[in-house]
């Protein structure tokens, strides 16, 4: 095993932003004045915001001290469950910097905005086919927005047949974005228990299966990181009643290239780009959630839709039964950049590999693991594995406090208290950009601490002690809010 | 595949420890009517440098600056962005970072939001700011959403000089739930006609944006008046925030909701996204806000820090019963424009802003003098719009040969405004390029 990678080093404080700088100093090449100055209207002009003025040095310090207080995916391994925080290709950054593409305006005529257009164009051909769905539209800015695209089609598509059906089935292993976003179609979620193997039994769906059901919304793989095989039948539970299925694409990344989406029965689908295609996740976004759909809900996609006719490509708006537009413009273009020169560089053959490595990692992890960390359901997992802190229950250690001493160990803390059918679940999904010799580590890492636990579990309590800070006073934050300096 | 690290016999020595014959073994448990049959229909792997020589290609496809004079505005505005924001920005430990839920490995990002929360409190005058949204047009379906959820009605007033796009989104958001939307005409100034308030009873909110789609600044402490008589919410929308580094901020004038698009600050126009939803409000309202909000607290030593915080109002602890179903902020956005409003500071956004009204207000004053009327009278920031007739377009097309683009037809929105276009000069205009296009409409 090599040396484990937490260490501690020189860390730098930096005051706030406004506790810094001069009146007079500014980190910004004024542009030439060339033009003469033009009378305000009095009772309209204000005096302008209150921001400090900095030099370029000192706004260059500033956030790169700040910067070395985080912790990325370059800085090391980061098994956030359900989160796919893989590497982000540098290439990809380049591409979407591109003069032509950072600096296109979105209203630009289709004669000057071929290049954008056909990307996007490629993009949704890409991913139509990676899905087996028939089309896509790229609009919607983040998972959750394409679940309440989702939400919003089989809401169309049951108005277009005169039906209103006001419920629709969400099992306990679903995200939690699941139940809000169908909340905001006016849906009421029904909720369906997962059975003790942690798939949703087929026969559960059918008792609750009516005429006022919309549908279903259904993680596959779940969240528990295992492949929700009565699908097919579930599916057909749900057809039958005349009701529609939506994936939650999330996990898309254990099944690329394996399973086919379109043949599963789902009729809706998300994908998240910035988990299974790469793009970085800027500490909290932008994302990009494209939305699939089959055939019957085309006519609903939002607009504008990118047409093709031969080689030129246009924007069109006239779709009449269309659920109208999710983003002032076409999308995070931005995002749709990076993973597109994904995908294009991995090809079928790499995309399929990456979900075998993804499944491999998680399965090693969970073989490794699972005599030291409750392992709730022992079957093959897909690409993330959950453990809970049942084995330390005895010494009164937390998966909080695991979690937190992973950091002085030099990784990042896996998806905690998440499922929540799981009780302290921790919940590990390496990704296949780890290698063997970084999960080992990992392993070892783990198993330290869970010995740690046994001999001296204040070690544990009292962790991180390595970071700038130690744990904090969430409780205190929430009750006397103090959001702004 | 220089992204997946594993060797061939470090696959045969983790699949053996899995108890696995090969790969598929692995996914054994897929039933085999799930199972994807051939390749995926994807064209061949590309080499860095194929990928490289593609996207260059695509990239050329598309008109920018400074090869083309582009004067357009109406939601998306090219500012310069100093190489010291791209620089940072960059810097991976913000962006492979994921949402800061440990914090103590994320203060950076942490720093960094509440810092962006404080900005934008300052900058539109407001008491609270979230940690930002996905763009502006979905800030304002937010906004207006939390608006009758206060103030548990149904109705809302909304200005027909708000970017039409903005509109159509509040639709789409509001659809569901069984709302009632009146749509504001406008005045022959190109402000919003906000007289049919007074008599309009159960609303839930007032709704415009200034600068409005005509680039004209509205009356806010009118608006607000009229809005709060009624007993309903003030929301204002904008998508260009650099007028209120000039004109006064919104939280001054009665704004009870501030929302808007803040790609101005930073953010490159990337054709329309990612963007930065800004959302502000009073503090009074903060826990019925939507999107997430970091504040500040001390860690186990008495060390200040920052958490993420009131987190009750969100999905994950809330689900059906949360505030909206967004999880996550265009975090990554947010920090460049804190990285450019802490780079052109109090001072700096000032002089930036007036630059921007001074080029706007010399383009006017040369197509006034080369005979066109500017369409509306009211003051207006860097864009406005003016008549260049109906027989313009042959003109622009032509102009598009030559490299500039004339603004942006309106008729496509407002059909009685036909020829009519809005035009927008920001500081990267140059007086010769405005000259130019003054020259050339004149003949």
């Amino acid at each position: 095993m090599k040396e484990l990678q937490g260490a501690s080093g020189l860390i730098l404080n930096e005051p706030l932003l406004w506790e810094k700088g001069k009146k007079g100093r500014c980190g910004f090449s004024m542009p030439r004045r060339d033009v003469v100055p033009s009378p305000v209207d009095e009772g309209l002009a204000g005096d302008g915001p209150d921001f400090p003025d900095l030099s370029e040095v000192d706004v260059v310090r500033h956030y790169t001290r700040l910067s070395q207080w985080n912790f990325g995916v370059d800085a090391g391994m980061y098994p956030l469950g359900s989160c796919t925080m893989k590497y982000n290709p540098k290439v990809n950054e380049r591409e979407a910097s591109l003069p032509g593409f950072a600096g296109a305006h979105p209203l630009l005529p289709p004669e000057l905005s071929q290049g954008a257009l056909e990307l996007m164009y490629r993009l949704e051909q890409y991913l139509a086919g990676i899905t087996g769905m028939d089309a896509v539209t790229l609009q919607p800015s983040a998972g959750a927005h394409g679940e309440l695209t989702g939400m919003l089609l089989i809401r169309a598509y049951h108005k277009s047949r005169g039906s209103h059906r006001s419920k629709i089935i969400v099992p306990d292993t679903a995200h939690g974005t699941n139940p809000a976003s169908a909340a905001l179609c006016d849906f009421h979620p029904v909720a369906v228990k997962s059975g003790e193997d942690g798939i949703i039994p087929a026969e559960a769906i059918a008792a609750i299966m009516d005429e006022d059901t919309a549908g279903i919304m259904i993680t596959n793989p779940n969240t528990l990181g295992l492949f929700e095989d009565n699908i097919r039948e579930i599916a057909e539970i749900v057809h039958s009643k005349g009701g529609l299925v939506y994936g939650d694409g999330a996990n898309m990344n254990a099944v690329m290239g394996i399973v086919q989406m379109g043949k599963i029965g789902f009729d809706v689908m998300h994908l998240n780009l910035h988990k299974t295609f790469s793009t970085p996740h800027g500490g909290g976004g932008p994302g990009s959630g494209p939305v699939c759909v089959k055939n019957t809900l085309k006519p609903f996609l939002p607009v504008p839709r990118i047409i093709k006719e031969g080689d030129r490509y246009t924007l069109s708006g006239d779709f009449p039964e269309t659920i109208g537009k999710l983003q002032a413009f076409y999308g995070n273009f931005g995002v749709m950049i990076k993973a597109c020169s994904y995908i294009m560089s991995m090809g079928s053959e790499g995309l399929k590999r990456a979900s075998q490595l993804a499944v491999l990692n998680a399965n090693y992890i969970k073989e490794n693991l699972k005599d030291s960390l409750y392992l709730p359901y022992d079957r093959p997992c897909m690409h993330e594995c959950v453990f809970s802190d049942k084995f330390q229950e005895g010494e009164k250690i937390t998966t909080l406090d695991m979690a937190k001493r992973l950091m002085d160990y030099g990784f990042h803390p896996p998806t905690i208290y998440f499922p929540l059918v799981v009780h302290g679940a921790m919940m590990i999904e390496p990704t296949e950009t780890e290698s063997k010799e970084d999960i080992d580590c990992f392993i070892a890492a783990l198993k330290a601490i869970v010995a740690e636990a046994g001999k001296d579990p204040d070690l544990l309590k009292m962790a991180p002690t390595r970071p700038k800070l130690r744990r904090l006073d969430e409780t205190a934050a929430a009750r006397k809010p103090c959001l702004a300096g | 595949m220089r992204y997946l690290p594993h060797t061939e016999e470090d696959i045969s020595s983790m699949l053996h420890a899995v108890g696995a014959e090969d790969m598929d073994d692995l996914f054994s448990m897929i039933p085999g009517n799930c199972k994807m049959e051939g390749d995926l229909n994807l064209p061949e792997a590309l080499t860095e440098w194929e990928l490289n020589t593609l996207m260059h290609g695509l990239s050329k496809k598309i008109a920018v600056s400074p090869e083309y004079k582009i004067f357009m505005g109406a939601g998306s505005y090219n500012h310069y962005i100093p190489e010291s924001v791209s620089y940072l920005l960059g810097r991976s430990e913000f962006s492979t970072a994921y949402t800061p839920y440990q914090p103590e490995i994320s203060q950076g990002t942490l720093q960094a939001i509440y810092e962006y929360q404080t900005l934008v409190t300052r900058l539109l005058g407001m008491e609270v700011a979230n940690a930002s949204m996905y763009d502006g047009a979905s800030a304002l379906a937010e906004a207006i959403l939390m608006a009758a959820r206060v103030a548990k009605r149904k109705k809302v007033a909304l200005s027909g000089v708000i970017h039409p796009y903005y509109r159509d989104v509040v639709r789409t958001y509001l659809e569901p739930g069984d709302y009632e939307i009146v749509e504001l005409p406008s005045l022959g100034n190109g402000r919003t006609d906000i007289s049919g308030v007074a008599g309009m009873d159960d609303l839930a909110a007032v709704v415009i944006q200034s600068p409005n789609f005509f680039g004209c600044i509205e009356d806010l402490r009118l608006t607000g008046e009229i809005a709060h008589k009624s007993g309903s919410f003030f929301v204002l929308s904008f998508t260009e925030p650099l007028a209120y580094g000039l004109f006064k901020n919104p939280g001054c004038q009665g704004a009870d909701i501030v929302c808007g698009e803040g790609q101005s600050l930073g953010i490159p126009q990337s054709f329309g996204g990612p963007g930065l939803g800004m959302f502000a409000c009073r503090m009074k309202h903060v826990r019925d806000m939507p999107g997430r909000l970091v504040g500040k607290t001390t860690d186990m030593d008495g060390r200040p820090g920052f958490v993420l915080t009131l987190a009750t109002r969100e999905q994950h602890i809330r689900r059906e019963k949360a505030k909206s179903n967004i999880c996550t902020n265009n975090s990554l956005c947010a920090l460049a424009s804190s990285m450019y409003m802490a780079s052109v500071g109090g001072t700096g956004i000032r002089e930036l802003a007036c630059l921007n009204y001074d080029k706007a207000e010399y383009l006017k004053r040369g197509l006034r003098e080369a005979g066109f009327r500017i369409s509306f009278d009211s003051p207006t920031f860097n864009e406005f719009v003016v008549e260049f007739g109906e027989d313009f377009n042959d003109t622009y097309k032509k102009l598009l040969e030559q490299g500039i683009v004339a603004g942006i037809p309106i008729a496509t929105w407002y059909p009685e405004l036909s020829g009519h276009y809005l035009l927008c000069a920001t500081e990267t205009m140059d007086r010769e390029d405005m000259d130019a296009l003054i020259k050339e409409v004149r003949s």
